[in-house]
């Protein structure tokens, strides 16, 4: 397939724009630029055609079952892409004077209230544009908090060795050491191990509960209390909360700070790789250093007003966070309800138990107990018995269609497989899953060797990332 | 209650009987009732769709949606041809995720390698990554990929936008990186003193300097660039992608890094977002970029494949060594740049921005004959600052609401006197001549 | 698996080349290579940074890992072999040959083994 620069040729082009109806100007003869600027020269035509080949060749929830560990590939609803195609929310400046901009203002503050309900927490900021980003601006509200209180010598941040690496790295953003703890084979935190790693120095704890194993961790309420003890604050990692929405809240379980991954529980797309947004809700005590604007309701009138924290530490983002997702996010909410929400995470936490229990006999899992929203299973025992590791089953799904589930992480469990269905698939999807898994777990068995090399189907096969790597060309380069 | 949970009541039943269960509740005896919540949670019950579509509008509407804007400062009402929004809205697009499978993410990848390359294009730059948050958050990143062991400090222009810097600025208060504020004059970069601080400073690690600068007009980026390369620190400009089509880049001004915000490049003004941060280095930088890029390769077939590349450099990967924590990007949005950049062409571009520069050129001066004042001399892409008189106590919000009376939104004020107006391709003549006959009515004190 | 006499080898899988008291060359061993796979790239340290034993100098990595290269050595750098820059698949087919660095001013040493104490090191950790 072409690139878009090989396509069309010199003079194609589109008629968007009328004449200048003012005298021309020109950039100063200094300023102006010398070296030609070479994009496409294309109709129309073509480019719909290129992209539409281009979609042809992309896979999406809208395609077929994703059940991607710790992703939460769920329906992405069309009524909440209406919502944020409205003219009303998308032809509003971000610098309008408040008072034309009511209802953008509304969002944000019932969307703000809506979060806190659901993560038990008492203010929001929204302006994080993805999960990590969330991570940073509520490790941020942590250094805010210690350095207010002069308690300048706690430099450390603990994270379960199970951890998703942009904790560890949200840490270090934030001039944290990173202090790695051990989990215990049953992939919770190892408590002896927690005590004895926090002290004075201690900053904070960033964990997410369910864990990276899928797995709910029972002593999260003695978790919270040890690191509080200790002076420290308690992080939560929001990627698993559509295992317990409605049922259990971060802020009920100890937690200080957490951000929420819109693009993941909230249904909003995930288009390729964002925009997402990553919400960050506080408890009372670290609302004062909030980035950004909080949006407050006037008792009186009702009118919505943007208001910033008194020791607020400054702004992660410009403006007021991904608006458009938060409109998806918002409508996705006011669809769910307060039934709808745990309805969710009980189908979605149903969903995950009834592939896992189906699968029980087909491959090996890596705990064997009711999990959350997701499991692990671990293909250690088949790579040894018939060398065929779980990047080779993940690619033996490509020909199927199905996407296949998240590799090789979370690190603690070895050629682990991490399955999460979510709750907006039909049975009648999860018991097909079920049985190519077993086709090929079959296959793995009586043909290796098309399970080393597959995928066959795709219309490439295994790329070589080595050579990509080694020498890198990351753009087209011209002809001339 | 809405849902989209498609199994029924009954389904759901016989599917917790086959995992083993005899309810949901039995399912959840794994948490710990210390934890549970004993009631539901304070949320208005769920809706049916046309409810939701009905509130949504609702709220929608309690916006004004002005037909005619004249305010930028990071938010360009520019045109947005027809088929940008087609493409960005394809299904396969829209609900893919990340592409690390790359055999059935080939379209992802390779819509991504066009963006980059376009982005390379643009700036003159020599390789690009996937796309950051904003624009604001890759001057940010930028600061990251310039230090080294021994320069630690970072310098920023009084002249970049406001809402950058304040980002920049928390950006640092995270890894504990001094940032320093390089002053203004006359609207512009005081490049005296910047070369004094640098001069005096081996700890600087590096500049940003922002073209067009906050208020519009244009740096001497040529000679900031030496100064700073003679200083031996590195020198990033945050830039407007739209200028850049007839305007010098980055690359011919010797940038090490080059950023900006891709708004303009198709994206909706939408109250802030989602819009897409581009981040460019030569290749000598290249390692030091943050986030997502993808490489060409081959499959064991020969046939050119598309890869997400260089991934060491990551979160996933580099852990807490990793220099940035970025994940999910804004990828939706690079592609949503990528479908305008080819639909505009080289042509379009430069007539886009032409004609928005013209239209500032234009507007201002009726807006000087009209009464106002403005600063002499400097030039400027399509922003520029104006004063209102100090006569007959007129103020900026004297103006700017006489103009919403009439559906305008005017420029921004800066402050009681001053206003950032702004224009594009978008604003017409009769737009403009009418703006100017307002104003002109409201310093006359006829309003 | 080679493992050349004339070398002295580290239980983190370095090699060292002793040019005379205080000098040597350091780079890692075939069993390293072997088991750290196609490498993609490596992260030296500059002229004139100080090593020291036990502690990491530099990085490898392949397309999904990195990994640490450790000193054997305490000493300060005098030269970086600036070809792995651009070739370091060398490091993986002729490990004994792609040097890191050439370190001077050596003043201490991590506890080193012969190639044959090595091999048998090496021969313990597959069981």
């Amino acid at each position: 397939m072409k690139l878009i620069f090989e396509e069309g040729s010199e003079g194609r082009k589109l008629s968007l724009l009328p004449e200048c109806d003012v005298p021309v100007t020109e950039v100063p003869k200094a300023l102006a630029r010398k070296t030609a600027l070479r994009l496409p020269h294309v109709s129309e035509n073509e480019i719909s055609r290129h992209y539409t080949k281009l979609a042809n060749r992309a896979h999406g929830v809208n395609n077929g079952f994703y059940p991607l560990g710790s992703c939460t590939m769920k329906y992405n609803p069309k009524v909440n892409d209406q919502a944020a195609s409205l003219k009303g929310f998308t032809g509003v400046h971000p610098l309008q004077p408040e008072r034309t901009a009511q209802g953008a203002m509304q969002v944000l503050y019932l969307i703000e209230k809506y979060l806190g309900e659901i993560a038990g927490m008492d203010a929001f900021t929204m302006q994080p544009a993805a999960g990590a980003h969330g991570e940073f601006t509520g490790l941020l509200l942590i250094k805010a908090y210690h350095v207010s209180r002069g308690d300048t010598k706690r430099t450390k941040i603990i994270v379960p060795d199970s951890a998703h690496g942009t904790n560890p790295a949200s840490a270090a953003m934030c001039g944290y050491d990173v202090v790695s703890i051990p989990s215990q084979e049953d992939g919770c935190v190892d408590l002896e191990a927690l005590k004895a790693a926090v002290g004075e120095d201690t900053a904070g704890l960033m964990l997410t509960n369910p864990n990276t194993v899928g797995l709910f961790d029972k002593n999260i309420l003695e978790i919270t209390k040890i690191v509080h003890e200790a002076g420290g604050l308690c992080y939560y990692d929001g990627a698993n909360l559509n295992a317990v929405m409605g049922i259990v809240r971060p802020g009920d379980m100890g937690f200080d700070a957490v951000h929420i991954n819109l693009h993941k529980t909230f249904s909003t797309p995930h288009g390729g790789g964002g925009p997402g947004s990553g919400p960050v809700g506080c408890k009372e005590f670290l609302k004062p250093f909030l980035p950004g604007y909080q949006v407050e309701k006037n008792g009186k009138d009702g009118s919505y007003t943007f208001v910033m924290q008194d020791q607020s530490y400054g702004a992660v983002k410009m403006f007021y966070g991904n608006f458009l997702v938060i409109v998806r996010a918002l409508t996705y909410i006011l669809t769910l309800g307060k039934e709808g929400v745990p309805e969710a995470s009980s189908n979605a936490v149903l969903n995950a138990n009834y592939m896992r229990k189906k699968l029980s006999g087909v491959y090996d899992m890596a705990f064997d107990e009711t999990c959350m929203h997701e499991f692990v299973m671990t293909l250690e025992g088949l790579k040894h018995d018939t060398g065929v590791t779980a990047m080779d089953v993940a690619k033996g799904l490509l020909d199927y269609g199905i996407h296949p589930p998240t590799m090789y992480f979370p690190l603690i469990v070895h050629e682990a497989l991490m399955v999460e269905p979510t709750e907006t698939e039909p049975r009648e999807v999860l018991d097909e899953a079920i049985e190519v898994l077993t086709e090929i777990r079959k296959q793995a068995d009586s043909d290796p060797e098309a399970l080393h090399t597959a995928p066959h189907k795709t219309v490439i096969g295994r790329p070589d990332e080595v050579k990509a790597a080694r020498t890198p060309i990351l753009r087209y380069t011209f002809e001339d | 209650m809405g849902s989209y949970v498609p199994n029924t009541r009954k389904e759901q039943e016989e599917m917790l009987h086959e995992a083993g269960y005899k309810s949901f509740d039995d399912m959840f005896s794994c948490i710990p009732a210390s934890v549970k919540l004993k009631k539901p949670l304070n949320l208005p019950s769920g809706l049916s769709e046309m409810e939701v579509a009905r509130r949504m509008e609702e709220i929608s509407d309690k916006n004004v949606v002005f037909k005619h804007i004249f305010r930028g400062a990071g938010a360009y009402n520019h045109f947005i041809p027809a088929i940008v929004k087609s493409v960005v809205s394809k299904e396969e697009f829209l609900t893919a995720y990340t592409p690390y499978q790359a055999e059935i993410s080939q379209g992802i990848l390779q819509s991504i390698f066009e963006y980059q390359t376009m982005i390379c294009e643009l700036t003159g730059m020599d390789v690009s990554n996937a796309s950051v948050y904003d624009g604001a958050t890759a001057a940010a990143e930028s600061i990251a990929m310039c230090k080294d062991r021994k320069r630690h400090k970072a310098y920023v222009s009084a002249a970049a936008h406001p809402g950058v810097i304040q980002v920049m600025k928390t950006y640092c208060f995270g890894s504990n990186t001094e940032l320093i504020t390089v002053p203004a004059k006359n609207g512009v970069t005081d490049l005296d003193e910047l070369a004094k601080m640098l001069a005096a400073d081996p700890e600087a690690a590096c500049f940003y300097l922002q073209q067009p600068n906050f208020y519009g007009c244009y740096e001497d980026a040529d000679k900031a660039g030496q100064i700073v390369h003679d200083a031996g620190a590195k020198f990033i400009m945050g830039v407007n992608p739209m200028a850049l089509a007839i305007m010098k880049t980055p690359a011919e001004c010797g940038a090490d890094v080059a950023v900006g915000d891709g708004q303009p490049l198709g994206m909706p003004i939408a109250y802030g977002g989602p819009y897409v941060g581009f981040m460019a280095a030569t290749s000598a930088m290249m390692r030091k970029l943050p986030g997502r890029i993808v490489g060409e390769t081959t499959d064991d077939a020969g046939n050119k494949a598309y890869v997400l590349t260089l991934q060491a450099r990551e979160q996933h990967i580099r852990r807490e060594k990793a220099s940035s924590n970025i994940c999910s990007n804004q990828a939706l949005c690079a592609l949503t740049a990528s479908v305008y950049m080819a639909a505009m062409g080289a042509e379009g571009m430069k007539e886009a921005a032409v004609q928005s520069t013209s239209k500032a050129h234009y507007l201002k001066d009726q807006l000087v004959k009209a009464g106002m004042q403005t600063d002499s001399g400097s030039e400027f892409f399509n922003e520029f600052v104006t004063y209102c008189p100090d006569q007959d106590g007129m103020r900026s919000g004297d103006v700017l609401r006489a103009l919403e009376a009439h559906g305008i939104l005017g420029g921004l004020p800066l402050n009681d006197y001053a206003i950032l107006w702004c224009t594009t391709e978008m604003n017409t003549k009769k737009e403009i001549d009418n703006v100017a006959a307002i104003v002109k009515d409201v310093l006359e004190g006829e309003v | 698996m080679n493992y050349p006499e004339e070398l002295l080898y580290a239980k983190s899988h370095e090699w060292v080349k002793m040019i005379d008291d205080t000098t040597a060359l350091v780079g890692l061993t075939d069993y390293a290579q072997s088991e750290l796979g196609n490498l993609v790239f490596v992260n030296l340290p500059e002229d004139g940074d100080d090593v020291t034993a036990g502690e990491t100098f530099a990085d490898v990595e392949s397309v999904k890992a990195v990994s640490d290269v450790y000193s054997p050595v305490t000493g300060t750098v005098a030269e970086i072999n600036e070809e792995l820059l651009d070739a370091p698949e060398s490091i993986n087919e002729t490990p004994y040959e792609a040097w890191f660095v050439k370190v001077a001013n050596i003043t201490d040493k991590e506890e080193l083994l012969s190639a044959a104490d090595y091999k048998a090191f090496v021969a313990t950790l597959a069981e």
